[in-house]
């Protein structure tokens, strides 16, 4: 009995020196590679609006229209989430810039699994610039390792505030991502360009901006939008931060596209082909 | 007044896509100058010198400009941009990369995707997918434009312009290019073809894209797609059309099988003649299409190719 003792109490001893500079090893894994993740959410017209410009000119019609998160910024979350899930990750921070409202796109970001949240809040017309250098200032504080962006938001359509965030921070960037692969201090990112695609390879910390077929956003659950309500989310104004959000680009009037002449359905390809040679005269 | 071209190119030739942008830049106002930043871009940049308009081309030599990465070539353009009352580039995914960095470090707005120069600091935009087009003045001292290529004639050939070294700037060596995948096909560029043969969710399948090819043919036409055509695998991503994939303009374009989403017509709805071809009558494609056929593409489109001799 002695000497099974004495041979599990050598096992014990062998098992626990194998053991502890693997234990500490991992705290130093964890602690050192904390990966903070910052994901920048907008809220815009949802994607199904068909907006109405309205008849003085003075802009867009979106009063009582449904507004939703970005698409491209659900995508966002939902990356900067399966990152999490996939152990890179280890905290996302959700940050929004724009009225009081902008609050339950944020809940929303928390549903999909944000585990907080920062309004930096204002009433001023927020332009890309401005937006990038209040996102700046929030880097600074939080220190994330990425920064996941929506390539664009579907309102202004601009396609600046990643790669402008980018150029404040000093960061190299991934732009139109549809696959994002971290590995260690290093971020890969295949992207969609006109031609087809690309692949890139970042030094960490980076900012990568995403495009359709990154992935598909979960739904939201019930269970998850209760939790949601319990996350923080912090608010600030642009003063805080230190930043002058004043708009750069002075808006003269906002106008209809051109009309296009009512078209005819034509009733077989015979007409089509006499149609498209004699009359638009395009073959 | 004096304006800065960002080229898109091989580093052999120029893209059609910095044609467009000459001619928007010579619209602001005063002189044109071309920046190449390229690897053995010679022949990119003799190309540029011929170009009618363009006073100056400048050349930044480097293997860290081979492959267009964003940090690169945004450092080369700040390199002189003091000396430019406007820079500009394509609004392709090579220029929309690019421009946003040189305007943040410059302290500048960007507009992006200009479709009209209305004056040296007021240009015509479009927001909303395409739904409304914005007036917009900027009172920085540095104009930062993207151009939308539909929206600008090819500037022509037949200038001579000197072409000037410049001193490189370094790689960031914060990213480094690892591979691409390009497709070759001896169709027109879709992006400024004259005709594009487009189709969407209602082929059903990457195989019966293919019913589309001999259509494409006789027309001499690229071939494009909507996004759940290319979400679904039926086509590669770059041939998307909408309001974040290609913006299209042709002579003429043919809808197959596409229900017109507002995004899709946003990256469309400019196109000269429209032709639609959906089983469904009511399909809001039609309320864009000069001509619509309603009824069973896999019927219409081979009629189509028939009938077109």
């Amino acid at each position: 009995m002695a000497s099974f003792l004495v041979l599990l109490s050598k096992d014990l001893s062998r098992f626990a020196a194998i053991i502890s500079p693997l234990a500490t090893s991992a705290v130093e894994f964890f602690k050192g590679n904390e990966m903070k993740v910052l994901v920048p959410v907008k809220r815009v017209v949802d994607y199904n609006v068909k907006v109405r410009v309205k008849s003085d000119q003075s802009g867009v019609d979106i009063a009582n229209v449904k507004m939703s998160m970005n698409p491209f910024d659900e995508i966002a979350v939902e990356e900067a989430v399966r990152l999490k899930e996939a152990g890179k990750a280890t905290e996302i921070i959700a940050v929004s810039c724009g009225v009081t409202q902008s609050q339950e796109t944020l809940r929303t970001a928390m549903a999909i699994g944000a585990d907080r949240a920062i309004l930096v809040e204002t009433d001023v017309e927020l332009q890309p610039l401005a937006v990038a250098k209040l996102l700046k200032a929030i880097a600074d504080k939080e220190q994330p390792q990425l920064i996941i962006l929506g390539k664009q938001a579907i309102d202004d359509d601009a396609n600046q505030t990643g790669q402008m965030l980018a150029a404040l921070l000093d960061w190299p960037q991934a732009t139109y991502a549809s696959k994002v692969e971290v590995d260690g201090d290093k971020v890969k990112v295949t992207r969609e360009i006109d031609g087809g695609l690309e692949v890139v390879s970042l030094t960490l910390p980076a900012i990568v901006t995403t495009d359709l077929r990154l992935n598909e956003p979960r739904y939201v659950t019930l269970p998850n939008i209760m939790k949601a309500k319990k996350k923080t989310l912090d608010n600030v104004k642009p003063a805080d931060l230190g930043v002058d959000v004043t708009p750069r680009l002075k808006t003269l009037k906002v106008s209809e596209p051109a009309k296009r002449a009512a078209g005819i359905i034509v009733p077989d390809v015979a007409t089509l082909v006499d149609k498209l040679k004699n009359e638009a005269k395009v073959i | 007044m004096t304006a800065l071209v960002i080229a898109e190119h091989d580093n052999v030739s120029l893209k059609g896509s910095t044609l467009n942008t000459i001619t928007a830049a010579a619209q602001c106002g005063g002189d044109v100058h071309v920046l190449i930043a390229g690897h053995n871009a010679d022949a990119a940049a003799q190309a540029a010198a011929k170009v009618a308009g363009v006073a100056k081309v400048l050349v930044a030599e480097g293997v860290q400009f081979a492959d267009g990465l964003a940090e690169n070539i945004a450092a080369q353009a700040l390199s002189i941009a003091s000396n430019y009352s406007h820079i500009l580039a394509p609004a392709t995914a090579y220029g929309k990369n690019i421009l946003p960095r040189v305007a943040a470090k410059l302290d500048v707005a960007q507009i992006s995707e200009i479709t009209k120069v209305v004056s040296p600091d007021t240009f015509e935009r479009p927001f909303y997918a395409g739904n409304a087009i914005a007036t917009v003045q900027s009172s920085d001292a540095v104009k930062v434009i993207t151009v939308r290529t539909t929206a600008f004639d090819a500037a022509a050939a037949g200038g001579s312009a000197a072409v000037e070294s410049i001193s490189a700037v370094a790689d960031s060596g914060k990213s480094s290019f690892v591979s691409r995948q390009i497709a070759t096909s001896a169709r027109p560029e879709l992006a400024a073809a004259k005709v594009v043969v487009s189709g969407g969710r209602g082929l059903g399948s990457e195989e019966n894209f293919k019913i589309l090819e001999p259509l494409a043919d006789k027309l001499g036409a690229a071939m494009g797609a909507s996004r759940a055509a290319v979400d679904a695998g039926f086509v590669p991503n770059d041939w998307q059309v909408g309001q974040t994939g290609k913006v299209v303009a042709p002579e003429l374009y043919i809808a197959v099988g596409i229900s017109g989403a507002i995004q899709h017509l946003a990256g469309m709805k400019d196109s000269k003649t429209i032709v639609a071809i959906n089983k469904d009558a009511e399909a809001p494609i039609f309320s864009v299409a000069d001509y619509g056929i309603v009824g069973d593409l896999f019927e219409i489109v081979p009629q189509l190719v028939k009938e077109l001799g």
